[in-house]
């Protein structure tokens, strides 16, 4: 057996990220309490530093490292791109409302950092291996950081909650990995490709099958589809907020990025088969999330099943099977965490010491208390509410696009819209709260600067993308045919 | 430097919407002097590149630009953009627009002074100049349509200015529901010409009207109906609308109820004539369809003659200009007619400068009055009120056509084209025309005479504190002065009797009737020559001569004939009935239906079973729902093996291997 030294160069910003998070995490040690500010600006260098990383060695081209285990393209860097944007936004949104908590640890972000890494493994997996290395290092990230807040009982009871499930997921994605690896021989995707594709040509694609349906369960469960998304508004709502903004924005990018490594690069040759499946995921999650949603009294728990039906809509555009549609369920897939992230953000920015303002009475005559704010809250809205000129509008309008141009899938598309229409109704009670309501308190909203300015910045983004998508667009076509 | 100046079109636009936003936004924070500094400055900025415009296009033979600034997106082909064609019409209309929104603006300083709406009202005049220029600058049919809409909101909120009287509330949903039907025809127009010419641009539009010119459609099983007639017709519609032509006419003069500075820029000067300004722009279309011209023609003469004879009955200040306004643009409506749109789009230019005058004038004496506007309690005026006094009476000479002033050229140019003309209609208009000169000059005067001359029948307490208004409202009559003198006789060569538009507005050989205007007059001079020998000189006359005569010399003769012709004056002072019969008919009538709908359609059938059955099904499925999210970990588990279950029996029972 040959050893090749691999292509490291390729894998620098993972690298990087691994030696930044382990200098952070020995640096707070050294850190008193009252500066613990030091670790949430390294945390934040790291990031920008990861940011210039990627995008100086960003490439057209395909590569591979690590026994092609590793593979590093333009669809992965793009995603991670997104994915350092929103954990750089959440940490500081966070930082305010995990000091009120005395919960403002190094913690938090060594943890956060490794989810990163995670998602970033994920991203570039190009073997069974790889992308389950990297989504146990997310999850169990995230198990972690959900359970930090240890004397709140709904916090720790939802980080048990969200461990058991999660592991009996990964015991479901492990058991279809075995079985493809059983049939074909290989953890290696590109190799899983071509059997699959000579197994469908034989119509002898039985285990394939089978082992799909347990690899599209992991996923499911990851994306929160219905019906594996039960975990979804309790770890949501039992979380602390800062670590719910976490889960709820780029784990979204990294998962996407999952389908379309298994599916995609994978098991293109049984997209019959998955299309039918993602059909079925795709108009639960919808309807159960859309229609849920009105219930909920809960700001939180209602934004849970708001990003249910949103996964519901990313995965129109993956289920249509061609190039355009994954673009259209990448551009989604980002649309939505900086939707998401804009949120939570917002519950973060007016919940203060010993009031959490996730009560759909909290936003009441929003408007009075803070103009600006109802209007940046209103933009998200709007957005996630799909109404023109926002970028939500423009997510929702491309995935449908796709499926309507792929042909007896109208149908499907008109069901979706229909959705979205009663999806409408929960976001414009929060706009009817704010502007038409009187205030229950009058207390006027406070935040730190960089806070105000990062929220400002978000929803205007939401805005500003809405009124010139094509940019964003062209990128996530671009790196999706690259 | 002809390529840098097209980079200045955008700012153009933007620095009045720069100076709405800033001041609105954070007109609490800037305060009142930095609201009326930031919006004066924008418009100041965009007047001066305005007149630079005006400039290249106009003295240095610029070429016209057409270009695509920004796609908002493409959809089956249609491109919808925000881009700007700018040409001589287009230059023309910049500079007026500015240059009038500039003066309103310096006077409103004067005008508004003590209103606690001060920054809101300076925010909504800016967002008005904005919306104006981007209606005037468009290049295509949706930005023409954002404009339409974006002056029709704002004078809706500025007619409503002061909110808290009913009056103005109820003026400004009547302008906000008449301007909806005609905004009505205007869509299904521009829808039409979406479908049957398959592009919103211009000058893809303007391209294709050979294809199009000869096609019919169908509407009524039966009757074949010329495709351009019906376009033309209805993006008329919605020039009645917003031009104020009867029958769609009553929302103007309630439209008096906003502050004057209001009623100068948007409703006499600019807004009103985006429906003149639209359909010269459509003249390639109009051209096409001799009955639309003749239905333009017939609604404009009826316009200019009857909306006259109701400023002769009207005691409100404001009102007898803003009938005067009706009036005229019914003048410039019958230019559009007769195919002088070349005579209309300047008629609109110097009306634009005097009429703006008269109503800022009158607002002069409103804030030296007290905010009376009954002309029965004023009088004597002129000794008071120097400079208000002789800038209105040039207005006044400028409004009935007096020789070598603005109005002169402009109406004189219309009546002759109209003379000219062969289309059905224009005998008709010919006489409509003629004796609106007389009741221009006769309602004109006796305003004139009423205000500024005869006895002072104010109370003591006003007339001792009676005096000049202050230099922000006095400089802004003077500088509408000067053009109202002498603009006519500068343009009227080139614009209305020369090829100035040529381009811009097209006119095919047998309905040029300016042409032959312009074979007869010889230009400026010659049209003053002209003189003597001209009817509506001598009708002016008689109308001044009348007014004098009634006003100042015998004041006990207009009572007399009110007395003994009490039917006319009842009918005149009633409007018509106009209003009478669109509350009784369409007001009643759509409440009734309304009612109908509510209670068998909305309540029994939407409210009753889809609403309320959507409701309950909703219900009940989040119910069940709701159920299964129990909380407990076992049920969460359980739920997903369910799932799991149920993908592999769909998927790999099936399959055989």
């Amino acid at each position: 057996m040959k050893y090749e030294l691999p292509n490291i160069a390729l894998a620098t910003p993972e690298i990087t990220l691994l030696c930044l998070a382990c200098l952070i995490l020995v640096v707070d040690l050294f850190v008193k309490q009252e500066n613990r500010v030091v670790t949430y600006t390294l945390s934040l260098l790291s990031l920008a530093v990861l940011f210039v990383l990627t995008l100086t060695s960003f490439t057209q081209k395909t590569g591979f490292a690590f026994n092609n285990t590793f593979v590093r393209d333009a669809m992965g860097d793009v995603l991670k791109l997104g994915v350092y944007l929103a954990i750089f936004m959440v940490f500081i949104y966070s930082k305010d409302y995990l000091r009120q908590r005395d919960i403002f640890k190094g913690e938090f972000y060594v943890l956060g950092l490794f989810g990163v890494l995670g998602m970033m493994v994920l991203i570039s997996a190009h073997n069974f291996l790889t992308l389950y290395m990297g989504l146990e290092l997310l999850s169990l990230s995230l198990y972690a950081m959900v359970a930090m807040q240890r004397d709140s009982v709904n916090a720790s009871e939802s980080a048990m909650k969200y461990f058991i499930l999660g592991a009996i997921a990964s015991g479901m994605l492990l058991y279809g990995m075995s079985m493809i690896y059983g049939v074909t021989g290989s953890l290696d995707l590109a190799q899983i490709s071509t059997k699959a594709a000579a197994a469908a040509a034989a119509s002898n694609k039985m285990i394939f099958v089978f082992g799909m349906v347990f690899l599209i369960v992991g996923v499911a469960f990851k994306l929160g589809a219905v019906p594996f998304h039960m975990w979804v508004p309790d770890v949501y709502h039992g979380a602390p907020t800062s670590v719910t903004v976490y889960i709820a924005s780029a784990p979204k990018i990294a998962a996407f990025a999952m389908l379309m490594r298994l599916l995609v690069d994978g098991l293109i040759s049984l997209q019959g088969q998955w299309q039918s499946i993602l059909i079925i995921l795709a108009i639960s999650s919808m309807a159960v999330g859309n229609i849920i949603a009105i219930a909920q009294m809960n700001l939180k728990r209602m934004l849970a099943y708001s990003a249910i039906s949103h996964i519901g809509f990313l995965m129109l555009g993956v289920l249509t099977g061609k190039e355009s549609g994954f673009a259209a369920s990448m551009f989604y897939a980002l649309a939505y965490a900086l939707m998401s992230l804009g949120g939570f953000g917002m519950i973060i920015l007016l919940s203060r010491r010993g009031f959490e303002a996730d009560n759909l009475n909290d936003y009441k005559g929003l408007n009075e208390r803070s103009p600006w704010f109802a209007l940046m809250m209103l933009i998200l809205m709007f957005s996630m509410a799909g109404v023109p000129p926002f970028l939500g509008f423009w997510a929702k309008l491309s995935v449908l696009k796709e499926v309507v141009s792929s042909g007896g899938l109208i149908w499907l598309a008109i069901l979706s819209v229909v959705f979205s229409i009663i999806g409408a109704f929960y976001y414009l009670r929060i706009i009817k709260l704010m502007y038409f309501d009187q205030p229950e308190n009058t207390q006027p909203v406070e935040a730190d600067l960089d806070m105000r300015l990062a929220i400002s910045t978000n929803s205007l983004a939401v805005l500003g993308l809405g009124l010139f998508p094509g940019a964003l667009m062209a990128l996530c076509l671009a790196a999706i045919t690259a | 430097m002809p390529e840098k100046i097209h980079s200045l079109y955008i700012w153009i636009v933007l620095a009045p919407l720069f100076g709405a936003i800033i001041a609105g936004l954070f007109g609490k924070k800037i305060g009142r002097s930095g609201a009326h500094w930031v919006t004066i400055l924008g418009v100041a900025v965009s007047c001066i590149m305005s007149l630079i415009v005006f400039k290249y296009m106009v003295l240095d033979g610029g070429k016209p630009f057409n270009g695509t600034v920004y796609t908002w997106l493409v959809s089956d082909g249609i491109r919808f953009e925000v881009g700007f064609m700018v040409d001589k019409l287009t230059a023309m209309m910049m500079a007026v627009v500015t240059f009038v929104s500039l003066m309103v603006h310096i006077y409103t300083i004067g005008y508004m002074h003590e209103d606690p709406g001060y920054q809101r009202f300076f925010s909504y005049i800016s967002l008005f100049t904005f919306s104006m220029l981007m209606l005037v600058m468009s290049n295509n049919f949706m930005q023409l349509f954002f404009g339409w809409e974006a002056v029709g909101v704002v004078s809706y909120l500025l007619i409503g200015f002061w909110y808290n009287r009913d009056t103005a509330i109820y003026a400004n949903l009547k302008a906000f529901l008449v301007n909806r039907v005609g905004d009505f025809g205007f869509l299904l127009g521009i829808g039409a010409v979406l479908m049957y010419f398959g592009s919103l641009d211009y000058a893809t539009v303007f391209a294709k009207t050979g294809e199009v010119s000869g096609k019919t459609m169908e509407i009524i099983p039966g009757n074949q109906w010329s495709v351009m007639t019906v376009i033309c017709i209805l993006l008329f519609i919605g020039a009645m609308g917003k031009s104020a032509q009867v029958p769609l006419h009553v929302w103007l003069p309630d439209s008096m109820e906003g502050p004057t500075p209001i009623s100068a820029l948007i409703h006499a000067a600019t807004m009103v004539t985006a429906g003149i300004f639209m359909v010269a722009r459509m003249s390639p279309l109009f051209e096409l369809s001799e009955t639309a011209l003749s239905f333009v023609l017939v609604i404009g003469s009826i316009t200019a003659l009857f909306m006259g004879l109701l400023g002769l009955v009207q005691n409100d200040i404001k009102r007898v200009v803003a009938y005067s306004t009706l009036s005229q643009l019914g003048y410039m409506t019958v230019a559009l007619g007769v195919s002088a749109y070349a005579a209309g789009i300047f008629h609109l230019m110097t009306h634009a400068f005097f009429k703006a005058l008269l109503f800022l004038g009158a607002g002069s004496v409103i804030i030296a009055m007290h905010h009376e506007q009954d002309m029965r309690k004023m009088g004597g005026l002129r000794k008071y009120m120097p400079i208000t006094w002789i800038t209105s009476l040039i207005g006044s000479l400028a409004l009935i056509g007096t020789p070598g002033f603005a109005g002169f050229f402009s109406k004189d140019s219309i009546i002759m084209a109209v003379g000219e003309s062969v289309i059905p209609g224009s005998g008709f208009a010919y006489f409509a025309v003629l004796l609106g000169v007389f009741i221009t000059a006769l309602y004109s005067f006796r305003m004139y005479f009423l205000v500024f001359h005869g006895k002072e029948r104010m109370d003591e307490h006003t007339r001792s504190h009676l005096h000049e208004t202050p230099w922000v409202v006095t400089v802004p009559l003077i500088m509408l002065a000067v053009p109202s003198v002498i603009i006519g006789f500068i343009f009227v060569g080139d614009m209305a009797l020369g090829n100035f538009f040529a381009g811009a507005i097209t006119v095919l050989p047998e309905h040029d009737v300016l042409a032959k205007v312009a074979a007869k007059t010889h230009g400026a001079v010659g049209m003053l020559l002209h003189v003597p020998a001209s009817a509506p000189f001598w009708l002016a006359a008689a109308g001044v001569g009348t007014a004098w005569f009634f006003y100042m010399k015998r004041p006990d003769i207009p009572a007399m004939i009110q007395q003994k012709l009490s039917f006319v004056h009842k009918v005149l002072d009633n409007k018509y009935y106009a209003d009478r019969f669109n509350e009784i008919v369409f007001a009643g009538g759509s409440r009734l239906l309304g009612r109908f709908l509510w209670q068998r359609g909305d309540v029994k059938l939407i409210d009753g079973l889809v609403i309320n059955g959507t409701a309950k099904s909703v219900a009940l499925f989040s119910g069940f729902v709701r159920h299964v999210q129990s909380g407990y970990l076992y049920h969460y588990a359980f739920a997903m093996i369910i799932g799991l279950l149920l993908l592999l029996g769909l998927f790999v029972l099936p399959l055989k291997n």
